[in-house]
């Protein structure tokens, strides 16, 4: 019916203020940030426009080194860009298994742009979210609390994650096969919980790709680059659907995610994790109580 | 460009190609049916699109912050504020809205909403034009070519030169009988070049016996590959007129350089009436009336429309019996962005000197008079009948409730002009509505969004589709109503113009008169 018209020209980095006043927007192609800072109104005020300032190169910076991050990221390249540099540090501890630096783009501006927000700034707590992978900054005694979305198909949320200041937590990021990114596993969701945003990011894409049933006809697949020629998984078959599954398929694929969530906590790259296929979830926190992470799942859960 | 527009409007392509979108840094490649990294931008058979239709106004707290660039407000003198949306301040347009047409359905969105207290209607549809055109004001003294002679694009007749305004240059694009009364060709280039114009787009259009002009709304118009910067404030002539009397008795003489008429104070009328002296002044050109001179050089890029680097070549030695030497002399051009001030040496030759402070203002007031030269593109309309239908039982009601200003059409989002008479026939400006707002269909047609907003007692009045009313909020949530079928790939938020009307503010009502008139 609508016609496109030929050719759209980039109308450059937006920054807005959002209905309540009080949120920031900031956009630029693929790049989208909700951004909300506490504190006193002049404070705010002035972390938005530090935000609003960094922002303003962050997409240019990334498209600079592209091709680059697009590679394996065992490749023996240093990328420049600070966004970059957080790139490849968060996916360089899964380089076992194929990574790029892109697994943890959407984490890696989000921390970088929230390093920027509160930089010389008094805020109690701060968020920039960027399509659900989140940075967050929080002040003495200060909690966070993220819903945890069980089937994003029909955005239910399954849980929420309690932060608080003492824990080592201030990132999060979730991925699945139902993201803007293709994912090479067949999870719903997988939210982690990490130092920061891009560890978070990379780690969730990991484990969402690890929760798979690699022989099962039931997982249709294609390769990625079919789907979006630019992609980064370059021919790797991506899920791009899954037919109804047993509860012993959801187990198994839910079981591999779960064991690999386990190794990346045990080696310290993440502090938790929750796992979703078809209605069913894997919670992974510290058995031990020490993150103090509250996890109040309303599905039944296991692990 | 033109040739990429109508390219597009009139062959299908083969659909395996991927595209590149340029619709931001990354430059993805998209394959055919997918889309690029944002998910805004998809490739539908080889063609860009967008993939947020519904785009919805957002209004602003007034004085809460103008549209801000993002570039503006960097240095700590002028810092950025935030631009804040009002909340709860919130209208759908049309822009993606979809259409019945021809099922005779109700309007795709049917929204309430209660604004101060009263409860409003808003009917959202893009409406399918077949009769319509397009309107372009080209702001030049340039001639374009003859009046009534064809406006061609790919050498079809799209329309034709019309009526000179003051300044400018007019042109009627489009029109039922370019769209559907002419060949297969002539209505597709047509539309597509229409749809171009609507959208934003360049278009070169070419006169028959005249030039070639590139016209984009909102921009300076390219005649035969010359970007027009400014309007001229007038002719010499008319420059001379305008300012003469701020001239006397700062300087002896001024010339003002123009390639359509020179001007020269103190022979011209304006100057003789306040008693300016001679000053045995020649000028090199074609006398037309005293002081006011055709043909002083070539057209060109130079001084005032002409090939002059240097203006003292328009003159011949002064008249020694009258001229004497310290005479002080103001040359400027048509649109003041060039000017030279000079003396008479002992030999009467002019030599250029410093422009004296007391003239610089006077220099400036010409260039601030000239305005920007633009092409103005305005959309015309009218609703017919199965767009009407849409938003009532019994269309011609619809037409009297416009007409009594009890309903409120704006296109877009922006205002229009609804004309007098028969039927709702409407124009509006394009620089006033969101981006790509305009479709089209092959019939060929145009797509204009276009949205009826009145209160909810005169929707009912006039046989609106009650039973199709949904609020606002579920809108904005995603709701659907139960006559649309369209499957919306999402949303857009576009920033209220603070030029344009909020389509809901009572002030446009003839209800609100009589309420504050009783």
């Amino acid at each position: 019916m609508r016609a496109g018209a030929t050719t759209f020209q980039d109308d450059g980095p937006i920054a807005a203020l959002i209905s309540d006043g009080r949120r920031l927007h900031l956009q630029h192609g693929p790049i989208d940030l909700i951004i909300e800072a506490e504190g006193a109104r002049d404070e705010v005020l002035a972390a938005y426009r530090q935000a609003r300032k960094r922002f303003r190169t962050v997409l240019v910076e990334l498209v600079d080194e592209l091709a680059m991050l697009r590679l394996g990221v065992d490749r023996d390249v240093a990328p420049t860009g600070d966004i970059a540099k957080r790139m490849k540090a968060a996916a360089l501890p899964f380089a076992d298994d194929f990574i790029t630096p892109m697994a943890a783009v959407a984490g890696a501006v989000a921390d970088e742009v929230l390093a920027s927000l509160i930089v010389g700034r008094r805020l109690s707590r701060a968020f920039v979210n960027n399509g659900g992978d989140i940075a967050f900054h929080l002040g003495a005694g200060e909690r966070y609390v993220a819903a945890l979305v069980g089937d994003p198909v029909v955005g239910r949320v399954a849980g929420r994650a309690t932060v608080s200041a003492e824990n080592a937590i201030r990132g999060i990021a979730t991925s699945g096969r139902h993201g803007r990114s293709h994912s090479l596993g067949i999870a719903d969701a997988v939210t982690v919980l990490a130092g920061n945003a891009a560890d978070a990011d990379a780690a969730a894409t990991m484990i969402a790709n690890a929760v798979d049933l690699p022989t099962s006809p039931k997982i249709e697949r294609a390769p990625a680059r079919a789907l979006y020629p630019d992609s980064d998984l370059g021919d790797r078959l991506v899920t791009t659907g899954v037919r109804d599954l047993e509860k012993n398929e959801i187990d198994a694929a839910l079981d591999a995610g779960y064991r690999y969530a386990m190794k990346a906590r045990d080696r310290g790259l993440i502090e938790a994790a929750f796992l979703s296929l078809a209605t069913s979830t894997r919670v992974l926190g510290d058995a031990m109580d020490q993150t103090r992470i509250e996890f109040e799942t309303e599905l039944e859960t296991t692990g | 460009m033109t040739e990429q527009v109508s390219d597009n409007a009139t062959k299908r392509k083969p659909a395996v190609e991927k595209i590149r979108c340029d619709a931001c840094p990354v430059m993805c490649y998209i394959a055919d049916g997918r889309s690029g990294a944002c998910d805004r931008y998809a490739n539908q058979g080889g063609e860009l699109v967008r993939l947020d239709p519904l785009t919805i106004l957002e209004n602003r707290i007034e004085g809460g912050g103008k549209v801000v660039p993002f570039l503006d407000g960097e240095d700590d003198a002028d810092p950025w504020q935030g631009d804040v949306l009002a909340d709860g301040e919130t209208f759908i347009t049309a822009v993606g809205a979809g259409t019945t047409y021809p099922d005779y359905k109700p309007a795709p969105f049917i929204v309430s909403s209660e604004i101060d207290g009263v409860d409003m209607i808003t009917v959202v549809t893009e409406g399918i034009f077949s009769y319509c055109g397009v309107k372009v004001k080209i702001d030049t003294d340039r001639h374009l070519g003859p009046e009534r002679n064809l406006v061609r694009v790919d050498g079809e007749p799209i329309g034709h030169v019309t009526t000179g305004e003051y300044g400018s240059q007019m042109l009627s694009i489009g029109g039922v009988h370019h769209l559907t009364g002419g060949g297969k060709k002539e209505g597709r280039v047509t539309c597509a070049s229409m749809l171009a114009l609507c959208n934003r787009e360049a278009v070169e259009l070419t006169i028959d016996d005249g030039c070639s002009v590139i016209v984009q709304a909102g921009q300076p118009p390219i005649i035969n590959g010359v970007l027009e910067n400014r309007m001229r404030v007038g002719c010499g002539s008319a420059t001379i007129g305008m300012f003469a009397s701020q001239w006397r008795g700062l300087v002896d003489e001024v010339v003002v350089v123009d390639d359509h008429i020179t001007g020269v104070v103190s022979e011209h009328q304006a100057g003789k009436v306040i008693g300016w002296p001679e000053t045995g002044i020649r000028i090199n050109g074609r006398k037309s009336t005293p002081g006011r001179y055709f043909q002083v050089a070539e057209p060109g890029t130079g001084w005032g429309g002409t090939d002059l680097q240097d203006p003292l070549k328009i003159l011949e030695p002064f008249n020694a019996k009258i001229a004497r030497p310290g005479q002080s002399m103001l040359m400027v051009s048509t649109t003041g962005e060039q000017s030279a001030y000079y003396v008479l040496d002992d030999d009467l030759q002019p030599v250029q000197r410093d422009l004296p402070e007391t003239l610089v203002g006077s220099v400036e007031r010409i260039t601030e008079n000239c305005e920007p030269a633009m092409c103005s593109v305005l959309f015309m309309g009218g609703a017919g009948g199965s767009l009407r239908s849409g938003v009532t039982e019994n269309p011609v009601r619809l037409t009297r409730s416009v007409k009594n200003m009890l309903t409120v059409i704006t296109v877009g989002g922006a205002p229009c002009y609804v004309w007098p008479g028969g039927g709702i026939t409407v124009m509006a400006d394009v620089t006033r509505m969101p981006e790509n707002a305009f479709g089209y269909v092959p019939t060929p047609a145009l797509v204009a969004p276009i949205e009826f907003t009145m209160r909810r007692s005169d929707y009912q009045a006039l046989g609106g589709h009650m039973d199709h009313v949904m609020p606002l909020g579920d809108a904005l949530k995603g709701g659907l109503g139960p006559q649309n079928d369209h499957i919306l790939g999402g949303r857009t938020k576009a920033m209220h113009r603070p030029e344009n009307p909020w389509p809901s503010d009572r002030r446009h009502y003839g209800w609100n008169r009589e309420d504050t008139a009783g």
